[in-house]
């Protein structure tokens, strides 16, 4: 027996060309596959708990099985996540927590980052007189804890009036991207060679347009990183939302806090479960259309830098 | 001659790192110098220099009569090639060429006047549309030079320009940028640490060693009459063999060699009094074999100690006077490992230097 199978062997490897056949089920590729699909459902059993929760009724839940799914799907918790709920004195739903989290985000993410690539940039092509001291002091920026700062912006946004407001928190997430933002486009800048901001300054190209004309283009995959990394960070965050707004200026992740936290009456799981959807949707939807961009970005700034 | 570029006691420090120190030179209209060394010598730095890339700590730059050392890159009159191409990878090759013309504001009917121009000369009309990633290294070389040819400047300045491309493409494009000065007739500033590149190109060689030029010379002279040893040894390939020896001079100037003396008379001495310790330097190819051997002024007998043929010709290593040496062979002759073999050299066309300071005797 042992002999056949070692002559077989033998004369597979006689006549072997081309690329070595690979069993499907080695033990190799079990074990592989084993964990990542164990991983991967241990990572979207909530998500699947979520989902069929939002879409049963009250009665149903309090059945009991939370992993069943629903028996009678309905969508009017979605409908009164959105628009009915009470968010602390506001009985709109998350509607407008919606439109808030997007006017702090978008203007947020566009001054950051258009501020940051231009730091960067300089920072790393015109090497002027104190540039370093300039961006260890940013970077420094970086690790401090948020809490240190919260009172003297407090009384910073007061100042200057815009406490409360919505542009005061666009305001504070713009400056509070700036570490993390500029050291990113830093590094990117720093990977394009030297000599083509050379040859750009021999043609007679200044700072502005070296930037808009070469820079930019070069670098579209780290700015499609840092838009994703800025949505994302601000359309979650919770703490400067909660601090330096008022509740009609509240974003979602604040609204989302005050209806699941709520402690009058009962405790509507299905409404909780689709208002968490719903505030989830936005950087979720954002890695879904960008994975593959935002890989290629990731990439090119750790190689390269 | 008139002087197109005209470098004035520069220096250029990082910190306590001296780079460039106290540098003067002169370079003529339509002169073709290059600056040659090996790599931390200063010179990609003195380039830059000129291109006005990297401030000066001290001395001024003049081109064409005028004082440039404060004026920016693009208000000297040069163009600039680069090692690294350093095309701009977003726009076409049309692009490329007009992005300097266009940041002048130039009228677009004398842009493209120009870009077809300078496509003529280099012949890539055909890759006008194409973008630098779709081209080959010589093209985007050429590309590269087309971008310093649209802007009609004075003085080119090449950064090793042909160090990034193979073999056979380097001699090719060497071959183009010596045709187009040719036909230009412009200054040109090349750097490079390829010694074949600058004796072949060159009209004047300067040779930078530590911020410092050694020798500036036609290649001619740098090759014959090295100024110093480290030129002597820089250039030439393999390098000249140095034997530590004695001049001295009693009815006729020589110096002794393995027991034996050789009179110099015939070596054309450039400080007639000298005696002492020197370095006695021979080119491997200035040795003589056979027969030619056979009826040289000065003969010895050495070994084969190692054999590298190299198909147009044989490169021996041996001993003589206790340094190892190597010569040459044609490649067709028949020598193996421990033959003893006859050679036998000129002195005239030795290189002598004193061992102190290593300065030409």
């Amino acid at each position: 027996m042992a002999d056949t199978v070692i002559r077989t062997q033998h004369a597979s490897h006689a006549h072997a060309a081309g690329p070595r056949p690979r069993p499907i089920f080695s033990r190799r590729n079990i074990i592989i596959y084993g964990v990542l699909i164990v991983l991967a459902l241990y990572y979207l059993l909530p998500i699947y708990v979520m989902v069929v929760t939002s879409l049963k009724g009250m009665p149903e839940i309090r059945v009991g099985n939370i992993f069943a799914p629903p028996v009678e799907i309905t969508f009017a918790p979605w409908v009164k996540a959105w628009s009915s709920v009470c968010t602390g004195l506001n009985c709109d739903g998350l509607s407008r927590g919606f439109l808030n989290s997007l006017k702090i985000t978008v203007p947020s993410v566009f001054f950051s980052i258009a501020v940051a690539s231009v730091n960067g940039y300089a920072l790393s092509m015109w090497r002027f007189k104190g540039a370093n001291v300039l961006f260890t002091i940013l970077i420094i920026g970086a690790f401090i804890p948020y809490q240190v700062m919260i009172y003297p912006i407090v009384v910073l946004l007061r100042e200057i009036g815009l406490y409360g407001e919505l542009s005061g928190l666009v305001l504070v997430h713009t400056v509070f991207g700036m570490p993390i933002l500029t050291l990113l486009f830093r590094n990117y800048f720093s990977s394009v060679p030297e000599e083509l901001f050379k040859a750009a300054r021999v043609d007679g190209a200044g700072f502005r347009t070296i930037y808009f004309k070469i820079m930019l283009p070069m670098a579209l995959p780290i700015f499609v990183v840092a838009v994703i990394l800025q949505t994302t960070a601000i359309w979650n965050d919770f703490l400067f939302g909660a601090i330096y707004t008022r509740p009609e200026n509240y974003p979602m992740t604040v609204q989302l806090n005050n209806i699941v936290n709520s402690v009058t009456g009962v405790k509507e799981y299905n409404v909780n479960m689709a208002a968490t959807l719903l505030s989830g949707i936005v950087p979720l939807s954002i890695y879904l259309i960008s994975g593959k961009l935002f890989v290629r970005g990731i990439a090119a700034g750790a190689v390269k830098g | 001659m008139q002087s197109s570029v005209s470098i004035q006691n520069l220096k250029l420090d990082y910190g306590t790192v001296s780079v460039l120190r106290d540098l003067n030179l002169e370079i003529g209209q339509g002169e073709f110098l290059v600056l040659l060394g090996s790599s931390g010598c200063g010179k990609s730095t003195l380039l830059n220099c000129i291109a006005g890339l990297l401030e000066p700590s001290d001395g001024s730059i003049y081109i064409n009569g005028q004082n440039v050392t404060w004026a920016e890159p693009s208000r000297r009159g040069i163009g600039m090639v680069f090692q690294s191409y350093a095309l701009y990878p977003q726009m076409t090759v049309e692009g490329n060429l007009s992005f300097g013309l266009k940041n002048i504001r130039m009228p677009k009917e004398e842009i493209r006047r120009r870009v077809a121009r300078a496509a003529d000369v280099l012949q890539i009309e055909p890759l006008l549309k194409r973008k630098p990633a779709a081209l080959s290294g010589g093209q985007r070389q050429r590309v590269a030079i087309g971008r310093a040819l649209v802007r009609d400047v004075d003085v080119f300045l090449f950064d090793e320009p042909l160090s990034n491309l193979d073999a056979k493409l380097r001699a090719d494009l060497r071959v183009e940028i010596k045709r187009l000065h040719q036909k230009l007739r412009n200054t040109m500033i090349y750097v490079t640490h390829d010694q074949v590149e600058a004796m072949t190109l060159a009209d004047r060689i300067a040779i930078m060693k530590g911020g410092v030029v050694m020798q500036l010379g036609s290649p001619n002279e740098i090759y014959n009459r090295p100024a110093n040893k480290y030129v002597a040894d820089f250039i030439g390939s393999p390098s000249m063999n140095f034997f530590e020896t004695t001049l001295s001079r009693g009815a006729e100037p020589k110096v002794v060699l393995a027991g034996r003396d050789v009179p110099l008379a015939t070596y054309g001495f450039v400080r007639k009094d000298f005696a002492g310790a020197v370095w006695f330097g021979i080119r491997p190819e200035h040795i003589l074999t056979g027969e030619a051997a056979a009826s040289a002024p000065v003969r010895f007998e050495v070994c084969a100690e190692l054999v590298e043929p190299m198909g147009s010709e044989i490169l021996v290593w041996s001993t003589l006077a206790d340094t190892s040496i190597r010569f040459r062979l044609d490649g067709q002759e028949k020598v193996a490992t421990g033959d003893m073999l006859r050679i036998g050299f000129d002195p005239a066309r030795a290189s002598i230097f004193d061992k102190a300071e290593e300065l030409r005797v």
